[in-house]
């Protein structure tokens, strides 16, 4: 986890995100280390998802770039977005698994498309990233027949089918029960130590975030921008702001006298 | 609380007026119910005892039934008491009411919404908009072209990218799928135009034409035409549908982060399905329209198999079922191209996709008659 410290993989810089003329954040400088978990969090609709969309080069920010290994995606051609690409791997915040394929199938598309592997191995492959998400027997189900946190599960296996350098986890553990969630985490650490896989999360659960996460970033919906940047430690024990602050301890922010 | 109260709930306001000061007693249900009725009668109360008050007392002891609807209400009425050197004060809150007050958050109520709804604008406004949008559709129509056109070469190209299991679904699905409505449509064209032309031909004992007319008609237009407004209405929905759907689920942007361009991807096997599949319909159609105008020859213009074929087939040349082939082709081109680019159009909401699956079917529709036109007009030269 903690090796290769401090060369960014990933770096955000100046970033600006709107919608028509609403102004989600601006100025959001970051970096992602390599071989690091990064977990942004914020309040609901501070642009956590946008952050995520601007950074995996699906939308395009209104100004600022992002740089993968020294290459901008933003404003470089398709190429380099597609190569980055094919070193991420990402999961939706809604999962956005293929509906009309099975399991099996969803997982294998990209092992199909980018691996010249026979179909004994693939599906292989395919059973131990099912059983790594305690899926196993559900490939032949069709997403519809699922759960919503088996969806997600399902979507967590299909991002790390090709075991990519990078990987994008949205509400990573939103729907799913402590159990499931705690294995998940667990999975993450592993991924992370094990494969050096760097690891960008949104997540809102406060004991996975201090245990899985190196460095947090805090973005907030009125400061439209970051708040704060830390390890867990750090802003839990030092943080100046009450909002990060009510945060960590679960709080509500200190109220001004109303109503 | 107890249940909601079902009838029209009972309330009554009494009020006392002491030393310039008013207090209104409510007693009974206060909800959203019977909001109006009793937000109307406190303001009657107030409107009439306004005169030398300077204070007033809500009184809230005898209330059983209390909502936030109705401590919304009471907040309002206030709020806007017009003279605001009165003092209006809630008493006798007992805790429950406390607490429902409690659930409203003033300042969230005050707060301007982020996002303006735009007010109807003039009417030159509108044509602005609306030619600005249309602008906008061209553009997003030729990109989607050239886009779709520079897949479709790729394709041809390395054909070991294209994902012919989708491809053959499709076929299915556009083409297998389709033959029963196809063929019954093909039929009865054919009976109709039969029966309709020997009515006119018999006049001048021209009955001989029939076929001709039929097979004519049918090769060279009707064919063509019927099975493209068919597979339109049947398939470039859905394709529309389908895309749209995945666009809301996100699953398109999952594909492109994992490196698959979508129009590859999606639209391409739907394009070559089609592309495949209609031009076969379309035999298929013309076969069955002739065998329709067949039926009535035979059983009532005293013409026997043989002559009705025969006749038929010195009518319809080589050139016209290729051209009819082609044609068909460039309809089905036409029909899988629209639906998927009204597809990827949408951006949110079942809505969205309603909206696109209707433009899919009406475009083609549309395009299918434009190039029709074309083609009349270009064989005509051709031949
Ligand atoms: N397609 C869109 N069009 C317009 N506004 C949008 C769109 N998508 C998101 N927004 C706005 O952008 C803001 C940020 O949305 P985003 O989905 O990034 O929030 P989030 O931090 O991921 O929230 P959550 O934790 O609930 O997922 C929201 O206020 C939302 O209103
Ligand atoms: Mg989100």
């Amino acid at each position: 986890m903690r090796s290769g410290e401090n060369k960014p993989i990933i770096t955000a810089d100046d970033l600006t995100a709107r919608y028509g003329s609403n102004l989600i954040f601006s100025n959001v400088s970051f970096q992602v280390n390599r071989g690091e978990v990064l977990v942004i969090v914020g309040e609901s609709g501070c642009g956590k998802s946008t952050l995520l969309r601007i950074l995996i080069g699906l939308e395009k920010p209104s100004c600022g770039r992002v740089l993968f290994q020294g290459n901008d995606i933003v404003n470089s051609g398709e190429d380099v977005l597609h190569n980055y690409r094919q070193n991420i791997g990402v999961l939706f915040q809604s999962s956005a698994l293929f509906s009309s394929m099975t399991l099996n199938e969803n997982i294998a598309l990209p092992l199909t498309e980018y691996t010249n592997l026979d179909t004994e191995t693939i599906n292989l492959i395919i059973q131990m990233k099912l059983g790594m998400v305690n899926l196993s027997g559900y490939g032949n189900h069709y997403p519809a027949e699922l759960s919503g946190g088996m969806k997600k599960r399902a979507g967590i296996a299909r991002a790390m089918a090709l075991d990519p350098i990078v990987l994008f986890f949205d509400e990573l553990s939103a729907g799913l029960d402590p159990v499931t969630a705690v294995e998940l985490d667990e999975l993450i650490i592993k991924t992370n130590e094990a494969l050096g896989t760097t690891i960008v999360i949104v997540t809102h659960e406060l004991e996975s975030i201090c245990k899985i996460a190196d460095r947090v970033i805090m973005l907030d919906k009125t400061a439209k921008g970051i708040i704060a940047e830390g390890t867990p430690q750090e802003l839990k024990e030092n943080s100046a702001d009450p909002r990060v602050r009510s945060f960590f301890l679960r709080q509500l922010p200190q109220k001004t006298a109303q109503e | 609380m107890e249940n909601l109260p079902q009838q029209p709930a009972a309330y009554r306001i009494t009020h006392q007026l002491q030393d310039a000061k008013l207090t209104v007693y409510l007693a009974g249900e206060f909800g959203i119910r019977n909001l109006a009725a009793f937000v109307g009668d406190i303001n009657r109360l107030l409107v009439a005892e306004q005169r030398e008050i300077s204070g007033i007392d809500l009184d809230f002891s005898g209330i059983t039934y209390f909502d936030s609807a109705a401590a919304l209400a009471v907040i309002r009425v206030r709020e806007e008491t017009p003279d605001k050197k009165i003092k209006f004060s809630f008493v006798n809150l007992n805790e429950e009411i406390r607490d429902i007050f409690s659930v409203i958050n003033n300042k969230g109520i005050a707060r301007r919404p982020t996002k303006a709804i735009k007010p109807r604008e003039g009417i030159l406004v509108q044509i602005g908009d609306t030619c600005f949008l249309l602008g906008r559709d061209f553009i997003n129509m030729i990109t989607f072209v050239g886009e779709l056109i520079y897949a479709l070469s790729y394709t041809i190209i390395h054909p070991r990218s294209l994902r012919s299991k989708d491809v053959l679904f499709y076929m299915k699905r556009a083409g297998v799928d389709g033959l029963p409505i196809v063929g019954l449509i093909s039929v009865l064209m054919g009976l109709i135009m039969a029966f309709m032309s020997f009515l006119q031909l018999k006049q001048i004992g021209a009955n001989i034409y029939v076929p001709s007319l039929v097979s004519f008609a049918m090769v060279k237009e009707l064919g063509p035409l019927m099975t493209a407004i068919l597979v339109a209405g049947r398939s470039g929905s859905a394709f529309a549908a389908e895309i749209g759907t995945m666009v809301v689920n996100e699953e398109v942007d999952a594909l492109k982060t994992m490196g698959f361009d979508p129009i590859r991807f999606i639209a391409v096997p739907k394009v070559l399905a089609a592309m495949l599949v209609v031009p076969l319909l379309t035999l298929y159609a013309d076969l069955f329209g002739v065998f329709g105008g067949l039926i009535v020859g035979v059983t009532g213009l005293d013409l026997t198999f043989n002559t009705y074929i025969v006749q038929s087939m010195k009518t319809i040349k080589v050139f016209d079922v290729v051209t009819s082939l082609i044609k068909a082709a460039v309809f089905a081109a036409l029909i899988a191209g629209i639906g998927c680019q009204r597809g990827f159009q949408v951006r949110s909401g079942a809505q969205d996709v309603g909206k696109y699956t209707t433009s899919a079917v009406v475009s083609a529709i549309f395009m299918i008659v434009v190039a029709d036109s074309i083609f009349a007009i270009m064989l005509h030269y051709v031949r």
